[in-house]
């Protein structure tokens, strides 16, 4: 009954991974094609219970579809056509489990070497140098439940990997652990893909943690693709509101330059963003959509004064005669029923001219590239020229006159920004 | 220091259960100097009894978990219609009272029963056999090793077995690697409670077996034999307390092997 070494890693290194899945689940049915490529890790995106972790099981040889079609290469694991299912032993794809699924009757290295063949003194050896790789080496005779949970993703992985798998599948690899140990994990993940030439799918709900992990995303709902491309081109041009409301967060690709308390980014086309982040070299940079303001009025800093404030036609500019500035003698005057709009002026439609008083360190020169309406919001794509989306009440997008072409400032602030380092 | 009144009345509780259970333990004890302990031991019969009490108590608890533990772990894994009839069926020998074992052992492979026939033509003979014996006894201890292991394996978190699956081990690898070990406090406890009700097996072997010194009357009927004999009480009383520091080392050894304590972190319970 021992299952011989998976057939399936003698497939030519680099192959491609392909999957075309049909199969009813619960509440809806799974029906959804996937291909990766070696290096190029794929991300399938969707809420809990879209059917992204079948998908996966499906690929793995956990879950038998009623119909489809699974690949490496040239190595056929699932063809319900012509009646072929390879037992999950013999596809021997590295798995990262949710809650990683260490075998707790086993120390570290023991879990390691589960997938590993050979005399015990090899096997432990080889275990050991994987969780050295890790940086958990001092952990290999400690039990699972001893461990924090930084530490065993590390251990998970090592053992995923320990047997040199011809696909790496990860599922919701980021969830179990606090945002510090996902900022390492982010790290480590991104190393490992790099260094492993095998094709790589992961799943995770969290948009943002796909667009940092992965260089093409597949957004599912209900069992169904809705929309796949590079996080950028989803979140600036999602194709249906459902993506556009899951699509969360902007994420660029960038490098820090310059690191004091704040840090300063530039992004590929010459750009630059500030973050209170820190960060050194090759970053993935995220902002929030709802983070970002417009201001209409041509570049900063807007040389123009015929151009009137966002939305605020005639409002006197801070620090213009007769209007106090915060905190001058007389400001508390402002706040009277006399002097209704000044704080509205102040809040977010200062005048590009003004901008240094402004607390938002970001302003960035963009063209409107789409405007989606949904419901009482209107999600803005913007070309700077990397994508980015702001989102904005409907009724200012129709007060702006937004559209396609218009030329904008997108304004948000350092600490809105948030940097991932990239390994 | 709080205390509540139903933390006094939990107290008293559970030393009263403890005393009435003890009592009688130590009774035997007070009754029988270690001297006559080490006289019965050395009556032949006494002798005979407790080896053939061990040895069939043995290959009965062989059985049962070489068999029992595969099909425990199926009927956890799976899920098929009348899957809780099946369990159920599994749970009727405990509650069935033993002479009513017996006398069901006897109707299916006795001389007359329905299955007597085939044994015979076999060339195994049960009735007044050792073999006897062994039937007996497996078939009133095996639901309660059964019931452990089902509960045990389905406590399995199925996702360590598909993990080891996807590291190369098949079905059986998976099994005896992975699922094995993660029910072992369960199984150990299985198997104590199995041997111990073995040991004290009395109406379902006397009646299928019958009470044959050397041959099938194990310690029990052996205590019995004794009592029933005039002036044999003391012989009773030592042979029972020696059954009841084997039947105790027996439960304390399989309890220590099987690690069945409760892990450190696990929080008791207040009152």
């Amino acid at each position: 009954m021992r299952a011989a070494t998976p057939e399936s890693s003698t497939a030519a290194p680099g192959a491609t991974l392909t999957a075309r899945v049909r199969t009813p689940l619960r509440a809806f049915e799974l029906d959804l094609e996937v291909r990766a490529a070696a290096g190029a890790p794929l991300a399938l995106v969707g809420r809990s219970g879209s059917g992204k972790t079948s998908m996966l099981r499906a690929i793995a040889g956990l879950l038998s579809p009623r119909d489809g079609r699974v690949e490496l290469g040239d190595s056929v694991w699932l063809d319900t056509g012509r009646g072929v299912d390879l037992a999950p032993e013999r596809r021997g794809c590295g798995f990262l489990f949710q809650d990683y699924a260490l075998f707790p009757s086993m120390s570290a290295w023991r879990n390691v070497a589960y997938g590993m063949r050979g005399p015990r003194r090899e096997r432990r050896e080889a275990a050991l140098a994987m969780l050295e790789r890790f940086g958990v080496a001092a952990l290999a005779e400690a039990r699972p439940a001893t461990l924090s949970g930084g530490e065993r993703q590390r251990v998970a992985l090592a053992r995923a990997l320990a047997a040199r798998p011809p696909v790496l599948l990860l599922d919701e690899p980021l969830a179990a652990l606090d945002s510090t140990t996902r900022r390492e994990a982010i790290a480590e993940l991104r190393a490992v893909f790099a260094e492993t030439a095998t094709p790589v799918v992961l799943v995770t709900h969290s948009f943002e943690e796909a667009a940092v992990l992965a260089g093409e995303l597949v957004v599912i709902d209900a069992g169904r693709e809705v929309q796949r491309g590079t996080a950028a081109s989803i979140s600036a041009s999602p194709a249906s509101p459902f993506v556009a409301d899951f699509a969360g967060a902007v994420v660029l690709r960038g490098e820090a330059v310059g690191e004091g308390d704040l840090t300063l980014v530039r992004l590929p086309a010459g750009a630059e963003v500030w973050s209170a982040d820190r960060a050194r070299g090759p970053v993935s940079l995220s902002v929030f959509p709802w983070e970002i303001s417009i201001e209409v009025g041509g570049p900063m800093p807007a040389g123009a004064p015929g151009v009137p404030a966002l939305g605020a036609p005639g409002v006197p500019a801070l620090g213009a005669p007769g209007v106090p500035a915060l905190g001058a003698p007389g400001a508390t005057d402002a706040s009277l029923p006399g002097a209704p709009t000044t704080g509205a002026a102040f809040a977010t439609d200062a005048r590009p001219s003004v901008a240094p008083v402004d607390s938002r360190l970001n302003r960035l020169a963009c063209e409107v590239t789409s405007v989606t309406t949904i419901g009482s919001r209107a999600r803005v794509g913007l070309a700077a020229p990397e994508p980015l989306v702001a989102e904005v009440t409907a009724a200012s997008a129709a007060r702006l006159d937004l559209r396609p072409g218009a030329r904008v400032v997108a304004v948000w602030k350092a600490t809105a920004t948030r940097l991932i380092g990239d390994a | 220091m709080r205390r509540s009144w139903f933390a006094g009345l939990a107290l008293v509780a559970a030393l009263a259960t403890l005393a009435f259970l003890l009592v009688p333990i130590v009774a035997v004890f007070a009754n029988v100097s270690p001297g006559r302990l080490v006289e019965a031991l050395g009556e032949e019969s006494a002798r005979e009894a407790l080896l053939l009490s061990l040895k069939t108590t043995l290959i009965a608890l062989a059985i049962v978990v070489v068999v029992g533990t595969p099909a425990a772990y199926l009927l956890a894994a799976r899920d098929f219609p009348g899957r809780s009839v099946v369990l159920t069926v599994i749970e009727l020998p405990l509650v069935m009272p033993p002479a009513v074992a017996g006398i069901a052992l006897l109707a299916a492979f006795g001389p007359h029963g329905i299955l007597g026939g085939a044994v015979s033509a076999l060339g195994i003979e049960l009735v007044f056999e050792t073999a006897g014996v062994v039937v007996a006894l497996v078939f009133v201890s095996a639901p309660f090793f059964l019931r452990q292991a089902v509960a045990s394996f389905a406590a399995v978190d199925g996702r360590l077995l598909e993990a080891a699956r996807t590291l190369g081990a098949g079905p059986f690898r998976a099994f005896a690697t992975v699922a094995v070990p993660s029910a072992r406090g369960g199984l150990a406890s299985g198997v104590a409670l199995s041997w111990g009700r073995a040991l004290g097996e009395f109406g379902a072997t006397l009646l299928f077996a019958g009470s044959l010194q050397g041959v099938t009357r194990t310690a029990p009927l052996a205590i019995f034999s004794d009592f029933a004999e005039p002036g044999g009480f003391v012989a009773a009383l030592a042979l029972s307390a020696i059954l009841i520091l084997v039947s105790a080392a027996l439960l304390l050894g399989v309890k220590l092997l099987g690690g069945d304590r409760p892990a450190a972190d696990d929080g008791a319970a207040r009152l």
